[in-house]
């Protein structure tokens, strides 16, 4: 079994696929590691739903604000061009699919790209955020993921059994040892480690995939 | 003469009842009314429903009124934070009504609420348990869940900057829920860091026309939840 990326890894593989002059939204957690690894030579513009488009790092110590928050309520900065919206503009922007992109993380992606990926069905206190709204505006959701849980069991599976953030809203899922679209066709497996057998990912994986005929080995830089 | 300006805070919210329904603005740290929370908080009023982003941190602002038991339902996206241990006990304890709804469709409804839009029909949560129970309509092949108007009695917001009109003036992202709500309530009060003259504020920068607001009070050095926060952290671990 060859080497499955870390999670810089899969964020700078995550990077290749966002194309300049788009506009994205990165969720909490994992797929914020996104903006750390996008290529210097594209221009790539950030929503937060909270109200910011061109949203910009963490401040330098001494230029905080706080009343300058992304959604995972951290100090961020705004870059030049950048600018603020109430939350119902800003929820018509995702809504109404003006966002490119959003990039997310998953419990369980099913065959059919429905995604469940806020509550585990048995938390003290559930949250739902903006996740459903995203999921049903943005052009492509993007999913960022370990391909199996802690326990080994697959993440994409033939039904998700924890409850939905939305129905066959995924487009794309890359995850440590592959990259996988979801489409009418069913999942296609576009990328897998080098040295990794279709088998293998099969075995991983709980619904039929697809190798595409023009597949490419999934790589990415040492990143740490 | 027109003239909003509130004296204090505890004016500002004198009237505010047993039973009312709240918005309050702010999302996380940035926008949270704190002083008007925490005016409230001291005036003891209970039975309140809070319509609000999320369900505060510590025992700050929104928290406080949690923790005094003056809250009987709470209507969120997203109640769970970092530290915001009053509401999970709440919960646990089912001493508390939550009303989960998704931040788009919260931010929609209260928006249609002051714009008197009857509903609404979204895309979001259709398939998923947020769903449940509400109308659904396919229009043009794809599928919709109808949502609801939320009013409210009252709406405590936090802006940068107020004129004796109510005009408003944000800073950053403390925008956030503040131009919906203020719109969506019988009553806006709002706590500025700065009250300025009449024409001072710039036409086209002002985002909340002064015919949304009822009562601005000054309030020039806000409190900040960060620091709120930190120090009872730093209490609690003396």
């Amino acid at each position: 079994m060859p080497e499955p990326l870390t999670r810089n890894q899969i964020a700078w593989r995550v990077g290749r696929d966002v194309p300049d002059g788009s506009f994205v939204n990165l969720g909490i957690g994992m797929p914020e590691l996104v903006a750390n690894f996008l290529p210097e030579d594209r221009e790539i513009v950030f929503q937060s739903e909270n109200g910011i488009l061109g949203m910009g790092p963490r401040p330098e110590p001494g230029e905080e604000d706080e009343e300058l928050v992304n959604a995972g309520k951290k100090l961020v900065t705004l870059l030049p061009g950048g600018s603020f919206f109430h939350h119902a503009d800003s929820f018509a922007m995702i809504r109404g699919g003006h966002i490119d992109i959003c990039v997310l993380g998953a419990f369980q992606i099913s065959e059919t790209g429905d995604l469940a990926n806020w509550t585990t069905g048995n938390d003290a206190l559930p949250g739902v955020g903006g996740a459903m709204d995203l999921v049903a505006g943005s052009k492509r959701v993007f999913i960022m993921t370990t391909h199996n849980t802690k326990g080994g069991d697959p993440k994409i599976v033939k039904e998700c059994t924890l409850p939905l953030t939305g129905k066959g809203c995924v487009s794309t899922v890359y995850s440590d040892i592959a990259v996988i679209d979801f489409g009418p066709d069913g999942p296609i497996v576009r990328e897998k480690l080098d040295g990794l057998e279709f088998d293998e990912l099969q075995e991983r994986t709980g619904v039929p995939l697809r190798l595409a005929n023009d597949w490419q080995p999934l790589e990415a830089p040492a990143l740490g | 003469m027109m003239n909003k300006i509130t004296g204090s805070l505890d004016e500002a919210i004198a009237d505010i009842h047993d039973g009312a329904v709240i918005h309050v603005g702010g999302f996380g740290l940035a926008g949270s009314p704190i002083d008007l929370l925490h005016a409230l908080a001291d005036k003891g009023t209970r039975d309140l429903t809070i319509v609000s982003n999320n369900a505060g941190v510590g025992r700050v602002g929104i928290a406080r009124l949690l923790y005094n038991g003056q809250v009987s339902k709470i209507v969120c996206s997203f109640p769970r934070q970092q530290n915001s241990t009053v509401i999970d006990d709440l919960h646990r304890e089912g001493k508390i009504e939550l009303e989960l709804v998704p931040q788009g469709t919260l931010a929609e409804r209260i928006r249609a609420a002051g714009a008197g839009v009857g509903g609404f029909y979204t895309p979001t949560s259709v398939g998923t348990p947020l769903a449940e129970g509400k109308e659904h309509r396919v229009i043009d092949g794809k599928e919709y869940v109808l949502e609801l108007p939320i009013h409210a009695d009252f709406a405590l917001i936090k802006a940068e900057r107020g004129d004796r009109w109510g005009n408003l003036v944000y800073h950053k992202a403390q925008r956030n829920f503040g131009p919906p709500m203020c719109m969506a309530a019988d009553t806006t009060i709002v706590q500025v860091r700065q009250v300025v003259d009449l024409g001072e504020l710039d036409p086209e920068a002002i985002a909340t026309p002064s015919i949304f607001v009822d009562r601005v009070v000054e309030v020039p050095d806000p409190l900040s939840e960060r620091v709120l926060v930190a120090e009872e952290e730093k209490q609690a671990n003396a």
